[in-house]
Order: structure tokens, then sequence, then C-alpha cells
């Protein structure tokens, strides 16, 4: 027998190290480019002058310094907490739910969140900043509010198995929310634009305040994730056979919808509703590394980050010096990879 | 000692009573079959028992209520191995089996190396060991059952369900399934609760059979008494010759002629 498949499904080194290298990669480029022109090597050099005992001089001036500090490692930062989150969420709804196409949208956090910053924005209120800025705090109130009351309207669905019905009201409760902004948005054209951007995505006003607001969540919403991984597994053989195995299937599915949910509400309201990413980075681990949850989330943590944070910084050079929304880049590589699960998912059965 | 102990169940869907009131008692220890027509119950029955459907009436298992125990106290009591289990895409023998060990780890808990061991060794006693690095859906229905129950003694419950164990398989497999299941009985002391529909198959392996129709027991007792050609007739709307055998009665349909 191989010896690769004599022991249980768990993670090998040399995926999470492949996992941190790409964590890296894209962390080295999401410094490096940008508009302003900063060499390769003297970033390099900027950063270990930042670590404790090391002395050298990067030759950067204090403006090009303060590019690399204050701008493109929050938003770097920012990038691998939103990615990581979004991705593994959506591996988790997918789990959850034993459909292959969940993603962390499915049960109305991006029409929620879409709804409050619309409110917040249309109100006049869109221009504090950080922990004041009302624009993130009202679309994570609406992202809630939205989670909550697809999840209340799931658990009176009668007839229907309990996964459908909570599918079905998530559509529900998404429909009705984006209406309400839709109409909302029409009724103040002269916001249009501020609108736009918050549904596209984007991390362009990121800055420290925006990190340190989004970690807290973002840490424990993914360990809680992570510890229910083997959980997730089980799932896999149904609720009624998972139960025998002494799963308490509500119980769980509750905790990891809970989890799933904050987390993404958290991420999208400070970078606008990304799409996909939920959905291609999760498959593309599992088409790579195996089956079990055990082993698709943890590198889903890593690989999500890596693949938005790459994404800005298509975003952002593109089409210099202009800046196109993160969602369409991650949409414009996310679509066709849908098709491709699609076929894939057909061939299997 | 009883292990099981069922008074008065009744199980209704969409207002239908498909279990009516029935009692059932399987000792420790034993080997009980449900038999019975399609639609009868049998199925409802062993879900009943492993708390995977809510019933009025009473359970006991060991004694306790099943409604008063958690889902983990019920799994580490009741193993089921169901009719038709659902094979997650991808997945190993191994990691397979080692899902009967949910039971007995914490909410957050990771198998540990005893785990593994219980799995392996629960493999083994079925002589597929060799099978732990291959799918579970790439298996032949008789390695897959196998498997499904492997993952069942990795429960380390007392009591096994088997919800019609050998309906998917050819007779070879048929009697090579049973012969194991009632070898692990004796070896680990195990407790079985089975349905089935070859009847000559229950007969010869159940120390009790108990005849399901229409959510009634209709008869219940060994081989001799159940499997008569005037009950299975009565029951199941057929034509059969019972002949006599040291094994058992052996059961078999006759064809019409009008």
């Amino acid at each position: 027998m191989n010896p690769r498949h004599a022991g249980p499904a768990r993670l090998r080194g040399w995926w999470l190290a492949s996992g941190g290298l790409a964590v890296l990669v894209a962390g080295i480029a999401g410094l490096v480019l940008g508009p302003a022109d900063l060499g390769f090597g003297e970033v390099l050099v900027e950063l270990v002058d930042r670590l404790p005992l090391v002395d050298v001089d990067s030759g950067l001036g204090e403006r090009q310094q303060a590019i690399i500090w204050e701008i493109r490692l929050p938003r770097v930062v920012l990038g691998l907490l939103v990615g990581a989150m979004l991705a593994t969420a959506g591996g988790a709804y997918q789990g959850v739910f034993r459909n292959p196409l969940a993603d962390p949208y499915l049960l109305g956090v991006a029409a929620g969140a879409g709804f409050g910053a619309t409110m917040a924005i249309v109100s006049g209120a869109g221009d504090g900043v950080g922990i004041l800025d009302p624009v993130p705090l009202s679309a994570f109130a609406g992202a809630l509010v939205a989670v909550t009351l697809t999840y209340l309207v799931g658990a009176t669905g009668g007839r229907l198995d309990p996964v459908t019905s909570l599918v079905l009201s998530g559509v529900a409760v998404a429909s009705f929310f984006t209406a309400v902004q839709t109409f909302v948005q029409q009724r103040e054209s002269e916001t249009i634009r501020q609108v736009y951007f918050f549904v596209l995505g984007q991390l362009r006003t990121a800055g420290w305040n925006d990190v340190t607001l989004l970690a807290p969540y973002t840490g424990v919403c993914l360990a809680v994730i992570l510890m229910v991984r083997r959980r997730l597994d089980a799932l896999g053989v149904g609720d009624e056979e998972a139960g025998s195995l002494g799963l308490d299937v509500r119980r769980m599915r509750l905790i990891t919808v809970v989890a799933a949910s904050l987390g993404t509400a958290a991420a999208v309201s400070v970078s606008g509703l990304i799409g996909f990413v939920g959905i291609i980075v999760p498959h593309t681990v599992r088409l790579l590394f195996g089956t079990s949850y055990r082993v698709i989330l943890p590198l889903t943590v890593l690989f999500g980050g890596a693949f938005l944070v790459l994404a800005d910084v298509v975003a952002r050079l593109a089409v210099q010096p202009a800046e196109i929304p993160i969602g369409v880049v991650t949409a414009f590589l996310g679509a066709p990879f849908f098709v491709l699960v699609l076929r894939t998912a057909r061939r299997a059965r | 000692m009883t292990t099981i102990a069922c008074r008065s169940v009744i199980v209704s869907f969409d207002g239908v009573e498909v279990l009516r009131g029935v009692d059932l008692d399987v000792p420790s220890g034993g080997w009980v079959t449900v038999v019975g027509p399609n639609g009868a119950g049998k199925s409802t029955l062993l879900r009943v028992v492993a708390r995977g459907l809510v019933a009025s009436g009473e359970i006991l298992l060991d004694g306790c209520p099943v409604q008063s125990l958690s889902r983990r106290e019920v799994a580490k009591l009741v193993a089921l191995v169901p009719q038709e289990p659902v094979i997650p895409p991808g997945m190993r023998v191994l990691d397979y089996v080692l899902l009967g060990r949910t039971a007995h780890l914490g909410f957050f808990e990771a198998e540990g190396r005893s785990d593994l061991e219980v799995a392996t060794s629960a493999l083994s006693d079925l002589g597929a060991a060799h099978l732990a690095g291959r799918t579970v859906d790439t298996l032949s229905g008789g390695e897959r059952q196998r498997v499904v129950i492997a993952r069942a003694l990795a429960q380390e419950s007392p009591v096994l369900l088997l919800d019609e164990p050998t309906t998917a398989l050819d007779i070879g497999h048929q009697q090579e399934v049973l012969d194991l299941v009632d070898g692990l009985r004796s070896e680990r002391n195990l407790t079985v609760l089975a349905t089935m529909h070859d009847l000559t198959l229950a007969g010869q392996y159940a120390e009790l059979l108990v005849m399901l129709d229409a959510g009634l027991v209709a008869e219940s007792g060994s081989a001799a008494e159940v499997l008569t050609g005037e009950a299975v007739s009565r029951h199941y709307g057929v034509r059969v010759r019972v002949i006599d055998d040291e094994a058992g009665p052996i059961v078999v349909p006759v064809r019409r002629t009008t």
C-alpha cells in the first residue's frame, strides 16, 4: 500500500508551506507593485530594517516609507483578512449546506450589507473615518439583520428540510433587501457612484483603522470555523446519519453559520461586496488537495488571503492611473471558474 | 437483561400512522430481526431506536428513555448501519470509518492515536484493512457494506442496528456479511437488531423474529414459529412453500397459476 494513503486525511507540512509561500509572494507583490515606483530591493530592505535588532538603511525617503507602512501594508493586511474570511466562510457554507455552489452571501449577508451601506451613504453620513465611519457600521448592522431574518424565517420552514428552507429563505430575504436598496439608490441618484463602489468592493480606502476594526472579528470567526472542521466532514453523510453518529447537527449548523456570517458581515462592511472569492478559493483547494474539510479550510485561509491581495494588485495596475473595483477582478476570474466547477461536478456524477 | 425495550411506539407521517403501537424487546447479546412487507414500518422502527425520528410511546436503551439521552449518549449505545448510507464523494475509507468516533470526541476535538487504532482494528475485523486507502465511492457493494459496518463498529456501541444489510448484495456476499456480523456479535458481545427482506436468511441468523404488518407486530417468536406458510401468505399476500430444513425454514415463493 502506498504509505501516503495509509493515514487519515490531514494537513501535510508542505501544503501549509505552499499556502504560506503564496501569502508571502502576494504580500511582497502588494508592497512592491503600485502607482508609486518603489524598487523591489529597497522595499525588502525597508521591511528588514523594521525587524528588531536590525538596522539597515533602505535609502527610501520619508514619503516612500510612509507609502509602504501607512498605505500599502495596511492594504495588504486588509486584503489578507478579507480574502481569508470570505474564502473560509464560503468553504464552511459549502460544507454545512452540502452544496458546492454555496457562497458566504447565500443567506443574505451581501444584500443586507449593501442595504445598510446605502442607507448610511444617502443619509450623508459617509464622511467619518475608522471606528467613527458610519458606512461600515451600518453595513455590518444590515448584514446581521438580514442573516438573522433569514435564520428566523428558515427555522419556521415547516414541511421542507432545514437546509432547503434556510437557503430559500436566504433567497427571499436577499431579494427583499436588494429591492429596497435599489429603490433607495434610484431615489438618491447623486450618491449612486459611492453606492456603486461599495457594491463592487474595494480595498482602496484601507488604513490601519479598518484593519484593527476587522481583525478581532476575523480572528475569532476563523478560529471557530477551523475548530469545527472535523465535524463538517461528519456532516457529509447527511443530517440523519450524522445524528446517529452522535453529532448535534442543529447546533453544529448554527455555530458554523453564525461564525461564517458574522465574519463575512465584518469583512464586507469594510471591503464592500467582493464576489466569487468564497467559491473560487475553496474549490481550487479542493481540486488540488482533496475533499476533507480538515485539509480544505486551513489552506483556504491562506490561499484566500493571498488570492485577494493579488486580485487587488491587478485591480490597481490594470488600467492605471484609475483603479478598477476589486470585485470586477475576482468576478472576471471567478466566472469562468464557476463554469469549470459546474462541469467537473456533472462529470463526477 | 434487556438492552432495547419499546412500549406502544407510535410514529405518524402526515397524519398516517406508520407504527401503530409496537412493543419490542431485544435481550442483551441477542439477535432480533424484524421482517415484514414493504411499508410495514421496519426501517421506521430502527430509526426510532437510533433517535433519528421522534415517536410517542416509550423507548428504553439500557433502561433509559431515549428522549432523555443526548445524541452522543445514544450514539455510544447504538450504532446504525443505514439501508442506503450517504457516501461523501472522494472520502477515503479510513476517514469514513473514523467518522464512527464522532460521539467519543469533544465538540472541537480531533481524533487521537487511540481513535485511529479503534478504526483500523474495526477494518481488520471485517477483513477490510487493505481498503483503508481507497475512496469509499469506488468500492463494490460488498466492500462498501463491510466498510459501513466497520464505521458502526468504530462507534464501540454495544448495540448494532442493521437496516437491510444484505439487500444490495449477491447471495455469497449476503452470507459473508451476516457470518461476519454473527462472529463479531459473539466476539465483542454485541446485541443485533436488524431488518431483512430475505425470510430464509432472516430465520437462519436471528434468535428471535418479529414480523411487522401495517405498523403492528403480527407475529413474533422463533423462525419456525413465525415463518409458517400461512403467516407469510397472510401478511405478504404471496403464495409460498416453506420447507423445513435443519438450518431453519426455507421460504420459497411459488408462482400463482390461474
